[in-house]
């Protein structure tokens, strides 16, 4: 449906749900339950919720550096919803939204950008990949992770997420190489926000739409209002049904805007002026959709008064219970080097612990 | 005279330069407009412009490999890799291209460009943002390596490395960006590379350290020192090539020697500073020349980060280990 047409060379988005919360679109509406679109609106709210409190917690001298998804939850939450559990993803570093509507608990966030490895290691049914810092790289690892499922004749879908930024390095260039030639069930989901760190969009490519960067490798490429949940759903989920049904890979441009610092160690005050972050405000994503569901009945004030106490102490709980997990132990950081660990490394754990058994600690 | 921090030195030092020398060119990912992460570049773009000192694509080849071009071309350029660890895709520029040009044209063409990044841990940072991988460089032909301790040192050696005819990774030990000012002189001056400097002399034993395990290291040789031993300790300042005889005419003088790193331990520099004193102080050597390193795993999170890096305790206890063998 969307697909079919898109030029992305043209500088246009599909947009469902207008910022003002109405359906401008409605023969373009994806089919969602009520139990659906409050899974949806739930998670990207409570996406928000915990954003706005690790900064809070990082400010306090609580937290170490942290990636605010803030401004994105709908290109994470919408993109996030079109795909099935078995799914694959391939992230990034700013997805909270996909984590958790995949149902990866908190707890396990929480621990890794508290600075401990054991947070990545996630109940297995979650099926991400760990955050992926270096940029783009995580797109290859999307590629291949989709060619072993084709190669089993299994079904699975995998989708990557990957920046504006991202676009300028080779692996993001190679990843879409790959999937194209080699066919693979893949969607690669931009979530342009407009800034790499402090580089504006339009420094980091010339090209009129990132989208269009598909266009070179002979594969499908579309740009969405990334603010609009239903618009990021309605295209991911036909990227993906056209990715299962051996069609091959997808490039979608989730045009959006990064309202937070880049991380908490960023001071976005330098580059640019708070009335751009102002106009971006009114687009913001969580706002449409709630006014939308309370234009629907599906959702009230009391309700959302209710959910954002629970959800709040729920997050402190859960922040408050990593606080209490203390530092790794000596052995995690030598247990996970290789599968065995190997005669230096076992000489070099048992050194370091007769030296702390040594200063008494 | 100035009254600078390490950073504020490297910007200096990159301000006196792009003054000097209308071919030196500086960029890297948020180097333009904002001035680079760490603000070493702060002020250059408003200063020299946006041909001179902008904001790269999102792509570490290209900063790299366009830089090999603009050198060969007689351009000079003074590149930033945000963190060392996000180096890996210019990797491949680096020693294919960078390292061998000159070599590969037989002198025809030359890459005379600085490669800086900040490097090393202890920041709390996160993943790939606290690597010590000063011997990846030092074991490519054709590459100078230099690691700069004080405000002082990383001027003079900054300014030696945009006007070495060779590429330079400069390696900028982060932790120590704000730690301490220090008199920097306004104008032009050098330190040349390959040379180690004596910090402290001392008759009982050598420690060689550098970058940001200066300052552990210092702290260790003073708790030694009250105890009655006499330490000398050398900052190295150039990884490659190696000042080979400040440190063998040290050892011949203490008769003990000990290397003090953040980089893992396996292949990692000291072995090659041990190879040096065995090769050319072992008759005077009076207990084996030890290493005292971080170990060989992967560089952990912060949670688990004390439990790599040799903190001063350890490093207190290896010396006087050394000491009295």
């Amino acid at each position: 449906m969307f697909l079919e047409n898109a030029n992305p060379l043209v500088d246009e988005m599909i947009q469902i749900l207008n910022p003002e919360g109405e359906v401008v679109k409605p023969e373009w509406m994806p089919e969602l339950s009520k139990e659906m679109l409050l899974k949806m609106y739930k998670t990207m709210r409570l996406s928000r919720i915990i954003d706005e409190k690790t900064l809070q917690y990082q400010r306090q001298g609580r937290m170490l550096t942290y990636a605010p998804n803030l401004g994105q939850e709908a290109a994470q939450v919408g993109s996030a919803a079109a795909i099935r559990q078995s799914d694959w993803v391939a992230p990034s570093f700013r997805e909270l939204g996909v984590w958790l509507y995949k149902g990866a608990p908190l707890y396990n966030v929480f621990l890794y950008w508290f600075g401990n490895e054991l947070g990545m290691k996630m109940p297995e049914e979650v099926r991400i990949l760990p955050v992926s810092i270096p940029i783009a790289s995580q797109m290859q690892h999307a590629a291949g992770l989709a060619y072993a499922t084709k190669l089993k004749g299994e079904d699975d879908v995998t989708i990557a997420y990957v920046g504006d930024g991202g676009t300028s390095q080779g692996d993001f260039h190679e990843a879409l190489n790959f999937a194209s030639v080699k066919n693979t069930p893949n969607v690669f989901v931009i979530q342009n926000n407009q800034f790499a760190i402090s580089t504006r969009r339009a420094i980091q490519s010339k090209a009129k739409t990132m989208a269009q960067k598909a266009i070179g490798y002979g594969i499908p490429g579309i740009q969405v209002d990334g603010n609009d949940i239903f618009a990021m759903y309605a295209v991911t989920k036909e990227a993906v049904e056209r990715a299962r049904n051996g069609e091959g890979p997808t490039l979608i441009e989730a045009y959006t805007y990064r309202l937070g610092a880049h991380t908490t160690s960023d001071d976005p005050t330098v580059y640019r002026d708070e009335s751009e972050v102002e106009e971006w405000r009114k687009k913001d994503p969580i706002d449409r959709l709630r006014i939308y569901l309370f234009n629907q009945g599906f959702w009230s004030e009391a309700e959302e008064e209710a959910f954002v106490n629970e959800q709040s102490e729920f997050v402190k709980q859960t922040f408050e219970a990593v606080e209490q997990s203390g530092l790794t132990p000596l052995e995690d950081v030598f247990d996970y080097v290789y599968a065995e660990k190997t005669p230096i490394l076992e000489t070099q754990y048992q050194e370091r612990k007769a030296f702390y058994a040594k200063e008494g600690k | 005279m100035l009254v600078l921090n390490l950073i504020e030195a490297i910007t200096d030092a990159l301000d006196v330069a792009m003054g000097m020398d209308k071919n030196v060119v500086v960029y890297g990912e948020d180097v333009g407009f904002e001035g680079g992460v760490f603000r070493a570049t702060k002020g250059l773009q408003a200063k020299y412009g946006e041909e001179r000192c902008f904001d790269s694509i999102l792509a570490e080849s290209s900063i790299i490999g366009a830089g090999i071009g603009m050198a060969i071309n007689g351009l000079k350029p003074v590149v930033e890799m945000q963190f060392s660890g996000f180096m890996f895709p210019g990797f491949n520029q680096i020693v294919t291209h960078a390292a061998r040009m000159r070599n590969r044209s037989r002198g025809l063409y030359t890459v005379p460009m600085v490669i800086r990044m900040p490097y090393g841990g202890g920041v709390r940072a996160l993943e790939h943002h606290s690597e010590s991988l000063e011997v990846l460089f030092a074991h490519t032909p054709g590459l100078k390596v230099v690691i700069p301790s004080t405000p002082y040192d990383a001027k003079g050696l900054l300014l030696s490395a945009i006007m070495d005819p060779d590429p330079v990774i400069f390696l900028e030990p982060k932790r120590i960006y704000r730690a301490f000012k220090q008199e920097v002189p306004e104008e032009f001056y050098t330190i040349p590379i390959g040379k180690a400097k004596v910090l402290k002399e001392g008759k009982d034993l050598t420690v060689v350290a550098w970058g940001a395990m200066i300052k552990e290291t210092q702290k260790a040789i003073e708790t030694l020192e009250k105890e009655g031993h006499s330490i000398e300790l050398i900052d190295l300042r150039t990884i490659s090539p190696i000042d080979k005889e400040t440190l063998i005419k040290s050892v011949q003088k203490t008769g003990r020697f000990a290397v003090v790193h953040e980089a893992a331990k396996t292949y990692g520099p000291g072995a090659e500073l041990i190879t040096i004193i065995n090769e050319g102080a072992f008759l005077y050597l009076e207990a084996p020349p030890t290493r005292i390193t971080s170990v060989d795993t992967v560089i952990p999170l912060p949670k688990g980060e004390h439990h790599y890096v040799p903190n001063i305790e350890l490093i207190t206890s290896e010396l006087r280990q050394v000491i009295e063998y």
